[in-house]
């Protein structure tokens, strides 16, 4: 899949307007510089694209209020959000927005901290799968030969690699974890598909007469990679990227809820750990457990509305404007 | 000069890249500046891959490429930029020549990046502005415009312009008149002839044996990866050596002819196989079929010099070197 070049200069009219508004005919270098009738830059294109596509808005606003309310709650809640602070057990109130836990810690509170954890190993560990899969799928992919052999197989061995079993080992040596370390960790193991895709796009654009035009230009094969092959899939990486951060997340929730999760600090996965082991469910305590799990679930389908309408954007035979 | 010396390029093919294609087999000659050598040959001949072989986008498998003595296997770096900067190509193919994303300047952007940095920008445009004056295209036209905008002869002029705006003195020139319409193509061939007076050396690429016979001193058929003739155009066209070279000077389509009235052999096409007990020349003048002697440099490379300059392969050569034809054995 490579994208066509969107077709910015296909309203360019015939005739453009020379200086002071005199029709001149194409071609002309009007005095004093070349005509530039192009209304859009590629960029601007995207960018126009993008906030009249109706995905991407829902998609992008979900994300956003989440993301204001992990950086303002910790103002508006300071402190320890596990201090035992409140009535145990409070249903929803003015007092305690979210309720309390049966301890009488503050869901608001360890919500909104929760939350700041989970674009950390979104962000973080998506960051991290990206970059090496990025790295590992354009330098096989245009290198090729031996160097692709042996990037393959180390992509392949990750891939297969119980991710599972590896934690359980990590889990027994490493006493205490913090979000930090399962953000590294989801990152160093969740992007050989990354790399994957990566190398095959990279090798279907590697034998393109262009990539060809720019060797014999004397441009180096990092530039070629970077200035030629990448920018033909700008919206593949960046969709990459976007799937990345929300598997990322997925993986955390799942891995805390399991018990491997961080020792210290708090995070989405955690409370719902917490919340089914002190028996939320059975107690009724549904405002301990409910929260955690709209939230993931509302960021990742926010990743993935995005990701969908970003297709349309990037991709002008999807646009339906 | 820039020198073939029995170079051969095997493709890996198939699954896991198990098969071997042996798309060009010991090829050897030299090119040298103003001179036009047309290398003529049927799709899948090997032209585009000796090109690129040319223009180090493809390694050699076998022989070595030379450029005044030095081996281009051996450059990288800045040697490899000053290799680029004499030796240039322009592709059969405009449209996929052109990043899709970027305008169609781009390519001017690249080689001013690489090789004039210290250039002004109005030396640069003055510079521009002549190369693409000398492909007849009209500035105002081409520029800021994305490729999918351009017609393929634009494309291809603006591909040729790039070249002039080197010190390009070879130029590989894989089919570029194919693309164009009859009017630019008379432009574009006598820019070749002016760019030949100039001193360039030009490998003109192509199938098609009357635009070679037009513009080249020089002519080189190529079937299947091989040389099968080569020697000045005015004796390849005029007293061929070679079957299969006859073959293709009687299917040039000519005016006063129908498809009907063309000789059954000729129609066959690309299924040409020597008739049997054709004479084989090669194996005729050198019946060890060249093994020892040096046959004015180009020993081994399957070829025999029967006049001068003038040589002729084997009918049907076979991969121990010699002849399949029944021939052989008579001669
Ligand atoms: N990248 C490749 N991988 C495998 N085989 C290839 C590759 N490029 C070319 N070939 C094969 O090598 C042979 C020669 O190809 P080449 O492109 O040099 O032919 P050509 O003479 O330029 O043909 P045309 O006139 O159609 O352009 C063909 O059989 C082709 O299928
Ligand atoms: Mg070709």
């Amino acid at each position: 899949m490579t994208t066509r070049a969107p077709s910015a200069g296909a309203q360019t009219p015939d005739v453009v307007q020379g200086p002071q508004g005199v029709p001149t005919v194409p071609g002309a270098v009007p005095v004093g510089g070349r005509p530039d009738p192009r209304p859009m830059s590629r960029r601007g294109e995207i960018l126009y694209f993008a906030l009249r596509t109706k995905k991407v808005i829902i998609g992008l606003t979900i994300i956003a209020v989440f993301l204001v309310l992990a950086l303002i709650g910790p103002i508006i809640r300071p402190g320890d959000p596990d201090a035992l602070i409140g009535p145990l057990g409070a249903s929803p109130s003015a007092d305690w927005w979210f309720g309390t836990t049966s301890f009488g810690q503050d869901i608001f509170a360890q919500f909104v901290y929760s939350l700041g954890s989970t674009f950390l190993v979104g962000a973080l560990g998506g960051g991290i799968a990206a970059i090496i899969g990025m790295t590992v799928g354009f330098v096989a992919g245009y290198r090729g030969g031996w160097i692709d052999e042996v990037l393959n197989m180390i992509t392949n061995v990750v891939l297969v690699i119980p991710t599972l079993a590896l934690l359980l080992v990590a889990a027994a040596y490493l006493s205490a974890r913090g979000v930090v370390v399962e953000a590294l960790f989801i990152g160093f193991t969740s992007w050989p598909w990354a790399a994957r895709a990566i190398r095959a796009q990279t090798f279907s654009l590697r034998s393109r007469e262009f990539v060809n035009l720019a060797r014999m230009s004397g441009v180096k094969g990092l530039r070629i990679v970077f200035g030629e092959i990448a920018p033909n899939m700008s919206s593949y990486l960046f969709l990459t990227f976007i799937l990345l951060f929300g598997g990322a997340i997925l993986i955390a929730a799942t891995l805390d809820f399991i018990g491997l999760g961080p020792t210290s600090g708090s995070s989405l996965g955690l409370m719902m750990y917490d919340a089914v082991a002190w028996s939320a469910l059975q107690l009724g305590l549904w405002w301990w457990f409910i929260p955690p799990g709209v939230a993931i679930t509302a960021i990742v389908g926010a990743l993935y509305i995005t990701n969908v309408g970003l297709d349309e954007v990037f991709n002008p035979k999807l646009r339906n404007t | 000069m820039l020198t073939l010396e029995r170079v051969s390029k095997t493709y890996k093919v198939g699954l896991f890249g198990g098969t071997d294609l042996a798309a060009v087999r010991d090829v050897s000659f030299s090119l040298q500046p103003g001179e036009v050598i047309s290398l003529i040959g049927e799709s899948g001949s090997g032209k585009s891959t000796i090109g690129k072989m040319i223009l180090r986008l493809l390694a050699v498998n076998g022989g070595a490429i030379t450029h005044d003595g030095t081996d281009i296997a051996t450059l990288r770096g800045s040697a490899l930029r000053s290799y680029y900067r004499t030796v240039q190509g322009v592709f059969q193919d405009p449209f996929s020549s052109f990043n899709p994303i970027f305008k169609a300047d781009h390519v001017f952007g690249l080689i001013r990046g690489v090789y004039f940095g210290s250039a002004s920008t109005a030396e640069w445009e003055r510079k521009l502005n002549d190369a693409l004056e000398a492909v007849t295209l009209d500035p105002g036209q081409v520029l800021h415009k994305y490729p999918h905008q351009l017609s393929g002869g634009q494309l291809q002029r603006l591909l040729i312009a790039r070249a002039l705006l080197l010190d390009t003195r070879y130029l590989v020139a894989d089919e570029i008149i194919s693309m164009l319409d009859a009017s630019t193509r008379i432009d574009v061939l006598n820019l070749l002839g002016d760019l030949k007076a100039r001193g360039l050396g030009i490998l003109f690429i192509t199938h098609d044996l009357s635009l070679g016979n037009y513009i080249s001193e020089r002519t080189v058929i190529l079937r299947r990866g091989r040389i099968v003739e080569m020697g000045p155009t005015a004796a390849v066209f005029g007293q061929p050596l070679h079957p299969y070279t006859r073959m293709l000077i009687a299917s040039v389509p000519r005016l006063h002819e129908k498809w009907g009235q063309i000789d059954a052999g000729v129609r066959a096409g690309s299924g040409w196989a020597p008739a049997p007990g054709e004479r084989c020349l090669f194996h005729a003048a050198v019946p060890d079929g060249g093994a020892a002697a040096d046959l004015a440099g180009l020993a081994g490379s399957g070829l025999a010099e029967l006049e001068a300059g003038h040589f002729v392969g084997c009918v049907a050569p076979t991969a121990d070197g010699t002849c399949g034809g029944r021939s052989a054995s008579a001669a």
